[in-house]
């Protein structure tokens, strides 16, 4: 099906009444979550994955759509008034956003975000439905070989590449990937690493590691942090409707955000940072207005980056319903809704499930232009929720936290495997872990030992097969330069830099 | 954590150890070592496979013990962290706090029942982040324990551990309905 029908399909999937209402409830809650700090679409997924045992596939992915889309709204309005980006990739909106806030600018910069992401979502939303097919009828010539290859290359950028240290980022991919081989190996039906309790012999849940790293590490860490960190809300100033001025600064940026963050996005590798960042630097470079820049705020510096966000987030839809791919910590958990539905995503999965992948696809445009009104007309009770006093947030955090898992299972194993892995998280965000490599290493880490295996069986033992199959050759070697070309270059430039000692 | 303030990342020589990264980057290379013992307990199968089922699991360990090694030697050569987030000390109070209200959860839970238990943790939670005034928290607290219980409990029709406040809201509302009934 290509991508016109499928959207025919879609929009007949997605415009009935109730999935019109899953939509609405996702897009809702997703801002919410997005606008309060220390919540993210990853830990809401997680707690909302028991919901896949109630209702149909196509109600889940569209509200989990929802949730997925409605975080990047809300969480642009958290950066710009209160300057604590929730995650890596709205830094670069908050550093011009904020400074806009204490001009007075609030309105125009939420507006111009809120509009922005519209544009990115609606470009980037178009781009997986056209491109989707097109990747479909690549991949279905994929191998396990070349899969475990993709994988790799996901590993490896998702953790030694995106982050701020490859060696504490690989750590982190290793713990997941083991956490992930806990309970019965499917293959030989040998118990790993259960160390006799029983209750592990169907593996750690992911919902508990999920909301342990997210919701339990995420408020200790605050909880370590609150005392010295005094965070001000900027009063919302400045009309949200944009002059005829700011709507010509901004559409340039939009548009050029979108091309940075759905292509990168879109990559087997992912990771929004790198378009964010692209996006701001170019847009620091073309504008006219270059003293506006770090001083009173430039608006091209928040309509671009935010636009790059937003097309890399719908970007990253691509290799996960294509591929079965996830290169982002909610990609990851939404890969494991598919997998507790008994649904494998990958090249398949659009001639098996079309009305399901068409009306994922469909309700993110109806999403989309939910999301404009939800954080434009009703941006003051978005604001109001910023104002929940820190102490009342995190205790209801961690209150439902413990519902969502011990709530659930009944387990006590669960929950104290919640709190310890919660007590790992705060380690790690304390000694500078990334946390998303333990999610992704954890479901994917499992699905790259069976494409392993696969591989090795086909090619009856021989190990050579990863590297004389020119595809999965080409995406190996892509992967270790990843790694190894940026140290060679830090080594080079040490190695200069001790030659000459410029002083 | 170290208050080693004259520490320079660049003499990398000079520089003392970091006291808590190489806690850390020791605890990262003790787990890799008890993955690898686990990983050869692991019965290798009699049933026919090109790979077996420890293989996978000695890579995990062994790249946990490579990636553990290199954080004990940065930690060793004065840590990883910058100057500035190694200057912040943790509350330790506060998440003395949190903590203890964790522990208390998981004792309380199962006899008390998912409300009681959770006002209990939403009050050291709160506690930690500085409020004092415990009656307050613990009537919202409450609140919202209930409502997220009745949330689940009725909508996704998941029993989450009942108590005595649940199972009396419970018989309030059967009785409500059958005397509603009745009439």
């Amino acid at each position: 099906m290509d991508g016109f029908n499928g959207l025919i399909t879609g929009f007949g999937v997605a415009l009935t009444p109730m999935n019109l209402l899953w939509c609405l409830v996702g897009t809702t809650l997703g801002t919410a979550i997005g606008v309060l700090p220390g919540l993210g679409p990853a830990l809401t997924i997680a707690l909302l994955l028991p919901i896949t045992f109630k209702v149909e596939p196509q109600a889940a992915f569209i509200l989990f759509a929802g949730i997925y889309y409605g975080a990047m709204y809300g969480g642009s309005t958290t950066s710009i008034l209160l300057n604590t980006p929730g995650e890596s990739a709205s830094i670069v909106t908050s550093m011009e956003g904020n400074k806009m806030a204490r001009n007075g600018r609030a309105g125009a910069a939420l507006a111009t975000a809120a509009i922005g992401s519209f544009v990115a979502g609606t470009i980037g939303t178009l781009g997986i439905a056209f491109l989707a097919p097109v990747v479909v009828d690549w991949a279905l010539k994929f191998g396990p070989a070349e899969y475990f290859a993709l994988m790799i290359l996901a590993f490896t950028t998702v953790s030694a590449v995106l982050g701020s240290s490859a060696v504490r980022g690989l750590a982190a991919l290793f713990f997941g990937i083991w956490l992930g081989l806990i309970g019965i190996d499917l293959q030989t039906g040998q118990a790993r690493f259960t160390f006799g309790v029983q209750e592990l012999f169907d593996g750690i849940n992911v919902i508990v590691v999920a909301v342990g790293l997210f919701a339990v590490g995420e408020t200790l860490y605050n909880a370590a942090t609150y005392r010295n960190s005094e965070t001000k809300i900027t009063p919302l100033k400045g009309s949200l409707m944009m002059t005829k001025l700011e709507w010509k600064r901004s559409i340039g940026p939009w548009l050029r955000g979108t091309a940075f963050g759905f292509p990168i996005g879109a990559m087997p590798a992912g990771g929004a940072e790198i378009p964010t960042f692209l996006s701001y630097y170019t847009e620091k470079k073309l504008t006219k207005y270059p003293e506006e820049f770090g001083t009173t705020g430039a608006i091209e510096g928040v309509a671009g980056p935010e636009a790059a966000n937003n097309a890399s987030a719908a970007g990253v839809l691509v290799p996960m319903l294509t591929l079965g791919l996830p290169t982002s910590a909610t990609a990851a958990i939404m890969l494991s809704a598919f997998q507790s539905y008994g649904i494998n995503p990958g090249p398949l999965l659009l001639q098996t499930q079309p009305a399901l992948v068409w009306g994922l696809i469909a309700s993110l445009f109806i999403g989309n232009v939910m999301l404009l009104v939800l954080n434009l007309p009703l941006i003051g009770l978005w604001v109001k929720m910023l104002q929940i006093p820190a102490p009342l947030l995190y205790a209801g955090i961690l209150v439902f936290a413990t519902i969502g898992t011990y709530g659930i299972s009944q387990s006590y194993i669960d929950l104290i495997l919640l709190y310890v892995v919660g007590i790992i998280g705060y380690l790690m965000r304390r000694y500078d872990f990334p946390t998303a490599p333990v999610i992704i290493g954890m479901i994917l880490g499992p699905l790259a030992e069976q494409n392993f295996r696969q591989a090795m069986t086909i090619s009856a033992g021989d190990w050579t097969v990863f590297f004389t199959r020119p595809l999965s050759l080409i995406i190996i070697i892509i992967a270790l330069s990843l790694v190894v070309v940026p140290k060679i270059y830090a080594m080079a430039k040490e190695s200069q830099r001790r030659q000459n000692p410029a002083r | 954590m170290t208050g080693d303030g004259g520490s320079n990342r660049r003499g990398a020589a000079e520089a003392a150890p970091a006291t808590g990264d190489l806690l850390v980057a020791l605890g990262v290379v003790g787990l890799a070592a008890v993955v690898l013992w686990q990983a050869w307990a692991i019965p290798v199968s009699p049933i026919y496979a090109k790979v077996g089922p420890t293989l996978v699991p000695i890579m995990a360990g062994l790249g946990l013990l490579v990636f553990g090694a290199a954080l004990v030697v940065s930690a060793l050569r004065g840590g990883w962290q910058p100057k500035d987030e190694k200057a912040i000390t943790p509350d330790r109070l506060a998440l003395g706090w949190v903590l203890g209200g964790l522990a208390l959860n998981v004792l309380t839970i199962g006899p008390l029942g998912f409300t009681l238990a959770s006002v209990l943790l939403f009050v050291c939670v709160t506690r930690g982040f500085g409020s004092r005034q415990p009656l307050r928290d613990a009537a919202i607290g409450a609140t919202f324990a209930l409502v997220a219980y009745l949330g689940f409990a009725k909508t996704l029709n998941i029993n989450i551990g009942a108590g005595l406040i649940e199972n009396g809201i419970e018989w309030l509302i059967a009785t409500f309905k059958t005397g509603w009934r009745g009439r």
